[in-house]
């Protein structure tokens, strides 16, 4: 996939829509692209975080561990951010992400993503509206659970 | 040593010294000859009267006869005394030559035996040059010690009492001022030599200060202290130059003084001598005569005087040296150069009755101390920093000597048995081994190497060289072994052949936990492969197996191998063309454009258009994309081929070549825009510039380069064959013949495991190491990290198979899971032999027979382990601090 592809797919994930493209080539150009087998690990809960990945292509389960073992929290799929939490807020990471399917991702440094957000408030309303999606979605599932266990 | 370097002539070249002063008197009558000829030439030969003729040996000669005889008697005396005096001047430089070789091979001997401590006032930047540059003066000097004052001392008592014989008077007046230069000539030279005894203390002191400079040159940079040191030197250097200009000043004064009382003589020669003569109390031939013979006068005078200021200068050289090379202490000359002597084993037991030790009359670091280690167990000792276990070690080690008490080995004073038995038997490591710039094998056989175990030697280029190398080594008093024998003492090892070492060397540096260090420098070191076709065959096989093994497990993507006829979409363009590892700087894959050859060859395939083309438009794409970076980003570093300060320069050249087809363009701009694609990587880059057109051409120019290489460049890259051990890559390179692929996660991770994983089931992971012990570690080692130093350090001394194993914490710089690891397998290792290791965590404790606690100097504690594991002991104390 050359540069000019990759832009394009950076336009249609939300985030990056209204970045003007030299910025988003710039961000194609300087992000790594890292491909995973299906079963690798792209991160695991505890790792210092260093990087996001945007996916490309492919699918990624999201676990925890639990005292009875790990737990499947989320998926993430196609033009879905991964990552961004630790290198948000300088924790360790909290969830283990592993590849479901053979996944292409781009990888972006923290460096490069405080960069982004800084200059594009854009980002930061997007990242915003990811993180509540998120968690809500979390909680239903708590919620869910809770209720099974009861 | 000599104290003064008269001692040191007369002691080491007594006889050669006669030689010298016999082919001086020699020389003599020769030297008559050849002034006296001349004169009857002149005065007989030609100045005759006509018809003239003179007998000799019965024969009559007439005058021309004569004067041709005579002519030919002064070639063949002149003839003569030039070739005396070549053999002389051969002779005596060969000696003088001998001597220095002898001086400083001495004073190297010496340093060899100063004690310890002593090195912690002297720096190696005061001792080079002392042994190097400072006593280079003397070697001439030696040569014509004796000759000279005899050669020329004569000369002027011959021309004296020439002058005297003409009249007493005279004469008396020729050598007046001669008392008067004696006398004043070397109180003023007193002071040159002074100011060049301070010169040689301050050079030195700069010396030591540069040393210095160089050891803390991390320091420097890392506080910005490179004004105040370079203050420091300007410092040194005025004072420096202070001196040397006082000391030009004096010596032209002296010159001056020296040839103004020369040229005294002649004014009252010609004063008084010229008063003598209108008095008519002189004969004027005579007053002529005497000028000339003062003339000849002096020439001598001024050798000798000359020869009185060097033996002056010499004399204090010699013995500033020599009063740094005798510092108290030092070890006895026997015990260095004793090959045996000593118990056969050191086995019984190490034991200390009061031993006391105290340096320069401070505090005693330790005291008192009674002790007694059985050399087959297994002792620990325990105490914090400063308690004197540090010092306790070196005196077990011998290391340093006890100011007071005695400690032995068996029955054995350690402090009277030789080096050869103490390293030898013994084995003693500090937390900071001290590695040699050679490789990791030499570093770990350094302690077999005790003398040469077959002087026959290896090197044939010697071999023809070895009796002159012998002879001379023995006439200047050095070491007079092979120095290109085999010197490694394979019995010591356990082994009797250097295969038997290699394989015993990869064994103890496991047990050093060093394996997979030496693994790791295996896979990036290279062979021979004509001197190890075997080894070369089984990388071939390695290669084949990876590739088999990769496709079986279905990860294949992670390497793009090499293929003459494929592009490698994971190198760079550069990289693609070459086809091939760079033998040497010719094909710099950095520079690779700019080689005329493959100009040519980029040429001749159509593709210098395109590749001006694709560089101009990723310089274009470069600038818009970095342009709004800050200079210094590390984007520059990672990915642009341009740097931060180079892209106005870039900025310029695209608007300058707007517009403008290649061909139009400057060569140095084309040239420029040229070797932008070269490092291209399609994979890592993704820019897309790299179209399948230009991948074509670039194949098709791979064939064109290899086909048409000229013969003189065949030897600067080796290509890449898939059934051929490259010599010139790295045997990693040769496993894995191909790129590891960009965007694989983890790839090099993977692709590192599945190579170990291929070379054990061919098992060749030993293989692999034995390479690495070719790994040059670098100066001081600083190609390796501490811990691996500390590793090498401690196989160096299990290699040696000692009695006695002695460690001084030794392996702090270590993780904590291996330093556990190390010591288990050390002390394994050295089951049924002696260990005594002093800690640097006392928790180890537990895993030896016995722990000596120390404390302010003294021991508090010892006994097992368990015995002393309860509260209230110094080893809890110290347990419960960790």
């Amino acid at each position: 996939m050359s540069l000019n592809e990759e832009v394009e797919l950076l336009r249609n994930i939300p985030m990056f829509a209204n970045i003007e493209p030299s910025k988003l080539k710039l961000l194609a150009f300087t992000s790594e692209r890292l491909t995973f087998s299906e079963g690798d690990f792209l991160f695991s809960q505890g790792d210092s975080g260093d990087a996001a990945f945007i996916i490309v292509d492919g699918e990624a389960d999201v676990m925890i561990d639990t005292p009875d073992g790990p737990l499947t929290v989320a998926h993430f799929k196609k033009n879905d951010i991964v990552g961004e939490i630790a290198i948000l807020t300088d924790v360790p990471r909290t969830a283990t992400v592993r590849a479901s399917t053979k996944l292409e991702t781009m990888v972006i440094s923290k460096e490069l993503f405080f960069r982004l957000v800084m200059e594009f408030p854009q980002i930061a309303v997007e990242i915003m509206r990811e993180l509540a999606k998120r968690l809500e979605a979390t909680n239903a599932r708590l919620r869910t659970l809770s209720s099974h266990a009861a | 040593m000599d104290k003064s370097i008269l001692r040191f002539i007369l002691r080491y070249s007594a006889k050669q010294q006669l030689v010298v002063v016999a082919l001086t008197m020699l020389s003599w009558p020769v030297l008559y000859a050849t002034l006296e000829l001349p004169k009857s030439i002149v005065n007989e030969a030609i100045g005759g009267k006509a018809g003239w003729t003179r007998g000799i040996l019965g024969e009559t000669l007439d005058q021309v006869t004569f004067l041709v005889i005579l002519c030919f008697g002064f070639l063949l005396f002149v003839v003569a005394n030039g070739v005396i005096k070549y053999f002389l001047n051969v002779y005596a430089g060969r000696l003088g030559e001998r001597m220095l070789r002898r001086l400083r091979f001495q004073l190297y001997s010496r340093v060899l035996r100063f004690p310890l401590p002593h090195f912690k006032k002297v720096s190696q930047g005061e001792i080079i040059p002392m042994i190097t540059a400072e006593v280079e003066p003397l070697g001439g000097y030696i040569g014509i010690a004796m000759s000279t004052p005899m050669f020329f001392g004569g000369m002027l008592l011959v021309y004296l009492g020439f002058i005297f014989a003409q009249d007493v008077f005279l004469g008396a007046a020729a050598i007046a001022l001669y008392p008067v230069q004696i006398y004043v000539i070397p109180k003023l030279q007193a002071k040159v030599i002074a100011l060049g005894r301070r010169r040689v203390r301050e050079v030195r002191s700069l010396a030591d200060k540069i040393g210095e400079s160089i050891g803390g040159v991390t320091e420097i940079h890392a506080h910005d202290t490179s004004v105040f040191e370079r203050a420091d030197i300007t410092r040194r250097l005025d004072r420096i130059y202070l001196i040397r200009y006082e000391i030009f000043r004096r010596k032209f004064a002296i010159k001056f003084l020296n040839s103004f009382m020369a040229q005294l003589t002649p004014f009252f020669f010609y004063l008084i001598g010229g008063y003598f003569v209108i008095k008519g109390e002189l004969t004027i031939g005579a007053l002529v005569a005497v000028l000339a013979a003062y003339k000849d006068l002096s020439a001598p005078w001024k050798e000798l005087l000359n020869y009185y200021q060097l033996q002056a200068d010499v004399k204090v050289k010699y013995e500033q040296v020599i009063e740094q090379f005798d510092p108290p202490g030092m070890l006895d000359e026997a015990l260095q150069d004793a090959d045996e002597g000593g118990p056969e084993a050191a086995t019984g037991a190490l034991t200390g009755a009061n031993v006391t030790y105290t340096e320069d009359g401070r505090a005693k670091s330790v005291e008192g101390l009674n002790f007694q280690i059985d050399l087959d167990t297994h002792v620990a000792i325990a105490g914090a920093g400063g308690s004197g276990k540090d010092d306790l070690t070196l005196l077990l080690a011998r290391l340093i000597q006890p100011t007071a008490g005695q400690i032995r080995i068996g029955d054995a004073r350690t402090d009277q048995l030789p080096e050869s038995f103490l390293g030898r038997r013994m084995a003693y490591m500090s937390a900071s081994p001290y590695l040699f710039s050679t490789s990791v094998r030499d570093n770990l056989i350094y302690g077999l190497k005790h003398r040469p175990v077959d002087e026959t030697g290896i090197d044939e280029e010697f071999a023809a060289d070895r009796d002159r190398y012998l002879a001379d080594a023995d006439t200047s008093g050095n070491i007079t072994h092979n120095p290109h024998a085999d010197w490694t003492d394979y019995a010591a090892a356990g082994v009797d052949s250097r295969e038997a070492l290699v394989r015993r060397s990869i064994e103890v540096l496991k047990v050093a936990d060093m394996g997979d260090d030496l693994y790791q420098f295996g896979l990036r070191g290279s062979i021979d492969p004509t001197a190890q076709p075997d080894l070369a065959e089984a990388i071939l096989r390695a290669r084949r197996a990876l590739r088999e093994k990769l496709a079986e497990t279905g990860r294949d993507n992670l390497i793009e191998p090499f293929d003459r006829e494929t592009y490698n979409t994971n190198a760079t363009l550069g990289e693609n063309l070459l086809f091939g590892t760079p033998r040497d700087n010719t094909f710099d894959i950095d520079r690779l454009a700019d080689h005329p050859y493959v100009a040519s060859v980029i040429d001749d395939v159509g593709l210098t258009q395109e590749l001006v083309v694709t560089g101009r438009q990723l310089a274009e794409m470069m600038v818009e994309l970095f342009s709004g970076l800050p200079p210094g980003h590390e984007f520059f570093e990672q990915y642009s081929f341009i740097g931060s300060d180079e892209l106005p320069e870039y900025q310029q050249l695209l608007t300058r070549t707007a517009g403008q087809e290649p061909d139009a363009m400057r060569p140095e701009d084309r040239q420029r825009f040229l070797s932008l694609p070269l490092k291209l990587i399609p994979a890592r880059h993704r820019v897309g510039l790299v179209t399948d057109e230009i991948q074509h051409k670039v194949l098709q120019a791979r064939h064109k380069f290899a086909e048409n290489l000229p013969e003189e460049l065949k030897d600067s890259v080796e290509f890449f064959d898939e059934d051929t051990y490259n010599g010139a890559a790295t045997l990693q390179d040769n496993i894995l013949f191909g790129k590891v692929a960009y965007g694989q996660a983890q790839a090099a991770v993977k692709v590192s495991a599945i190579i170990g994983e291929v070379l054990d089931s061919l098992e060749m992971r030993d293989d692999v190491m034995a390479v690495g012990l070719s790994y040059q570690v670098g100066v001081g080692g600083a190609r390796l990290s501490a811990a691996q130093r500390q590793k090498l350090g401690l196989a160096r001394c299990i290699i040696k198979r000692p009695d006695v194993l002695i460690v001084n914490e030794g392996i702090t710089s270590l993780d904590g899971a291996s330093q556990r690891r190390v010591l288990q397998a050390v002390l394994k290792e050295f089951k049924g032999r002696g260990v005594i290791w002093t800690l640097h965590r006392a928790a180890y404790a537990d895993q030896f027979d016995r722990v000596i606690v120390m404390r302010s100097g003294k021991i508090v504690e010892q006994d097992e382990f368990k015995a002393l594991d309860r509260d209230g002991t110094t080893l809890r104390e110290l347990l419960k601090n960790e």
